[in-house]
């Protein structure tokens, strides 16, 4: 079947959407944008398609929404295999580049004892793996390096100690091994990791198992062709694109959020390195817009740079935030002065709390004035970027635009993070209608 | 003597005919100002809004403008060190990036940019034209060279036209400060018939100069009217307006010009002949020089042509009408003053901006806002609104600075130029739908 393909290389993580000719979402990928963005753009892509692979299997299984349970247990049991496969196979990759690294004059006396060290590291991780994609298993992170990352130390630290190998010479291997592993774009074919995921499932569980199977491998018989990619991606001088491909970031996120809520006139997309205030017409077109200039105060990096100043995590702040009673008032969004106005505070005695609080009104205030500078804030206003995910800051923004603009509809789609490769996979639609229908697009 | 800093451009850089001449001239001025002390000439220094050339003239005195030693140090890459040095010596991140760049400059050992020091000014003659930074900046070097300096005090456009009044507090200031001061500096008498030949000549460039601008109402324009525009001010807004060389180089440019008409072709790029126009814009704000060369191509890679723009009438707006005038010699000095672009009212500027995007048939307005320069950026946002309602065009606004190359992110400005051709493209296919 045909697919249209849209790409959104952000300055933190590299999404794509996959889309089909009745404008239906097939699927959505991810990947952390590396240094090397064909790599990253090749992996989204991938996600994407496994995406809509399960898509694919959904619909061989019938009636849309109507899936009983057993369906998504099948489905559920079949992605944490799949996962699983995949895994193994990164790890593979790490294995081998890693040992390729244990030679030359450093390794000479104790070459052969960290070889061994390395293939015992890796058949533990490898052991041990099944369970990180059981049923019941917490992941922190779905990204290789942050899963393989983790467990590698702690069992690289073991195996050291008990083969008498200095763990920074097994750490150092590794450090030097990831950032390889993950510049290189997925091998294998993915059908191939598909069948062995589904003999794993069919394997454990008979009965309902074996005939949805059956329907799944049908499914992947079902060609994904690439008629179309478009991407997109904001400070990315080179983007693996040719020109024709490339749509600019703002006008993606102003179509996108115009597919997911046809009624939106205004964007708000607050991402890793900037905050954009986007007004778009009836059509998704944009009119308008705005975004900060050369510095990153109040765009997500902010939060970045608190999240480490509290040695917290990320996603951990708008929780906190949540728990204040009595935000500070801080008016500085800058990202330099950050930690010092953090620490200067925490000294006064103001709550972690509070202090959080105040940091993301103050990020919203400057997007509200970035958004006023575009036209204002126009009924529905949507959403977007990685910040829309924090309940701190949307609580922030609903409190805001409800005291300058009153009533204002405010959407925040779970999937937003994928608004500007929605908007491209759209873009990626039309231009190859206009290719296939010879109309100039 | 200090190693010369002055660098070849890469040899894959293509120029007009024109502009190799242009670059010729003012090498030519630079070494004029830098052998001042040998050829015992003395120098004014003064701004390129007002700039009173042809009066300068009429007393003999070399004519330096540290806005344009500004522009040069940016475009040579010199400026960023020139401004940290100003910041050492107490000057402010957000102080005008020119004021900084020539400050840093002078404690640098003031060499100029064809590796010789620049001279001191025997005079400052502040022709303040609605930039207040111009009467801070000569304070500054009024401290440092300790020279005479004239305050020529131009009124504020506020109700967007000229009164005999303003003229006539104008002339009396040239009459009883301007001339008189400059007769004492330089030791020679005022002849009102050697200024009233000088603005012969002005006026006989000017018109070359308005011929050439306006080609940009043509399809496609044979001329970039804000990146290309830059050079063709050069010799009219500085030294040689009133000279020979003056209209001999607007003549050439107007021949230059016009062969790329009659032939149907665009302006010439750095890399070579434009290729098809695909967008026309009216540009307001000035350039950014550090990355001169990279925000240009951001345009012409993407087919976009400035048709007009509201720097290049800085120095003088003559597409208005106004020429120097012989028969009313310190009155259409005057004039001349009260007229430049610096000059003018919000809706002066925001009437100009909308006349060109209809005129010069243009997709749109596009404002770079200076980041250190509150005399053009204040109020750029209204203009736009503004400028946007009257035309139903799309407008878009992006942010660079003058010569302080730590304010040009390029991906920044990439992003929404692109944003803003593509806007512009699916307004103007009209098809209601983005594509």
């Amino acid at each position: 079947m045909k697919t249209f393909v849209g790409i959104d290389l952000g300055s933190t993580t590299t999404k794509a959407v996959m889309m089909d000719e009745n404008e239906q979402i097939l699927g959505r990928g991810i990947t952390n944008s590396r240094s090397n963005y064909e790599t990253a753009c090749s992996v989204a892509t991938e996600e994407a398609k496994i995406d809509a692979r399960f898509t694919l299997f959904r619909r061989e299984f019938g009636a849309a929404g109507e899936l009983d349970e057993q369906v998504e247990e099948f489905l559920a049991a079949l992605e944490r295999s799949f996962r699983l496969e995949q895994f193994l196979e990164q790890l593979a990759d790490l294995e081998e580049t890693c040992v390729r690294l244990v030679r030359g004059e450093r390794f000479e006396k104790i070459g052969d004892g960290v070889k061994a060290a390395l293939h015992e590291v890796f058949r533990r991780l490898r052991e041990e793996a099944p369970a990180l994609y059981a049923p019941d298993a917490d992941r922190k992170s779905d990204f290789f390096r942050d899963i393989a990352g983790s467990r590698y130390l702690a069992v690289a630290e073991e195996v050291g100690r008990e083969a008498g190998i200095s763990y920074d010479v097994l750490l150092n291997i590794y450090d030097k091994s990831i950032i390889a592993v993950e510049n290189r774009p997925p091998s294998g074919k993915l059908n191939e990791k598909f069948k062995n995921a589904l003999q794993r499932v069919s394997k454990e569980d008979s009965g309902a198992a074996t005939v949805l199977g059956e329907k799944a491998e049908h499914a992947l018989g079902i060609e994904l062709e690439e008629t179309y990619t478009v991407g997109t991606g904001y400070g990315r001088v080179t983007l693996p694109f040719s020109k024709e491909h490339i749509r600019s970031e703002i006008l993606c996120h102003g179509l996108g959020a115009h597919m997911m809520y046809p009624n939106t006139r205004t964007v708000l997309d607050i991402g890793g390195q900037d905050t954009k205030g986007i007004q778009v017409n009836a059509d998704g077109i944009v009119e308008n817009f705005q975004m900060n200039d050369r510095c990153a105060a109040g765009t997500g990096r902010y939060l970045g740079y608190i999240a480490d100043e509290m040695n917290m995590g990320l996603h951990e702040l708008g929780p906190m935030a949540m728990k204040s009673k009595k935000p500070a008032r801080i008016n500085s969004t800058c990202t330099v002065f950050a930690g010092a106005e953090l620490r200067d505070r925490l000294a006064l005695g103001e709550s972690r709390e509070d202090i959080l609080a105040g940091l993301h009104r103050a990020i919203i205030l400057r997007s509200m004035s970035i958004l006023s500078r575009s036209g204002g804030v126009a009924d529905q206003l949507t959403f977007t970027g990685g910040v829309a995910k924090n309940n701190a800051a949307v609580r922030e923004l609903k409190k805001l635009v409800f005291e300058n603009y009153g009533e204002v509809q405010i959407n925040i789609d779970p999937d937003s993070i994928y608004t500007g490769a929605l908007g491209a996979s759209e873009f990626a639609r039309r231009a190859a209608h206009g290719r296939i229908e010879g109309v100039d697009a | 003597m200090k190693p010369s800093i002055v660098k070849a451009q890469p040899a894959d850089v293509l120029k007009d005919a024109s502009m190799i001449k242009q670059k010729q001239m003012m090498a030519a001025h630079y070494d004029r100002l830098t052998s001042a002390p040998q050829t015992g000439e003395k120098v004014a220094s003064t701004f390129v809004p007002g700039n009173l050339n042809e009066l300068i003239m009429c007393f003999d005195l070399v004519n330096n403008l540290p806005e344009v030693n500004a522009i040069q140090s940016g475009l040579r890459k010199q400026s960023g060190q020139y401004i940290m040095e100003a910041e050492r010596a107490g000057h402010s991140e957000d102080v005008c990036t020119y004021v900084k760049s020539d400050i840093g400059m002078m404690m640098k050992g003031n060499i100029g940019p064809n590796g010789k020091e620049l001279p001191k000014p025997d005079v400052l003659l502040l022709s303040y034209t609605g930039c207040f930074t111009f009467l801070k900046w000569f304070e500054l070097l009024r401290e440092q060279y300790k020279c005479p300096t004239i305050f020529l005090q131009t009124p504020y456009m506020a109700d967007g036209k000229v009164t005999p009044n303003m003229i006539q507090y104008m002339v009396k200031q040239f009459k009883e400060t301007v001339i008189p001061t400059l007769e004492e500096v330089s030791g020679v008498k005022f002849d009102i018939d050697r200024l009233r030949e000088y603005l012969k000549k002005s006026a006989q460039a000017e018109d070359d100069l308005v011929y050439i601008l306006q080609t940009g109402k043509n399809k496609p324009s044979p001329i970039d009217a804000y990146f290309g525009g830059i050079y063709y001010i050069g010799p009219i807004f500085g030294a040689f307006r009133g000279t020979d060389d003056a209209i001999d180089y607007y003549k050439f440019l107007r021949e230059e010009v016009d062969e790329r008409l009659l032939k149907g072709l665009g302006p010439v790029t750095p890399d070579g002949p434009m290729g098809e126009e695909k967008y026309r814009l009216v540009v307001e704000g000035p350039p950014n020089y550090t990355s001169f060369r990279q925000f240009w191509k951001m345009f012409y890679e993407e087919g976009a042509t400035v048709v007009a723009s509201s720097y290049t009438k800085v120095g003088g707006t003559y597409d208005y009408g106004f020429r120097h005038d012989p028969d009313r010699p310190l009155e259409s000095l005057a004039e001349y003053c009260l007229g430049v672009y610096t000059n003018r009212s919000l809706p002066m500027r925001i009437d100009m901006l909308t006349d060109y995007i209809n005129e010069y048939e243009a997709d749109g307005l596009l404002i770079n806002s200076i980041k250190s320069c509150n005399s053009f950026s204040a109020g750029q946002l209204l203009i736009m609104r503004e400028v946007e309602k009257r035309t139903g065009k799309p407008a878009a606004f992006v942010e660079t600075d003058l010569v302080d190359p730590r304010y040009f992110s390029a991906a920044n400005v990439k992003n929404r130029l692109e944003s803003y051709f593509q806007m512009v493209e699916q307004k103007r296919s009209g098809k209601g739908v983005a594509a």
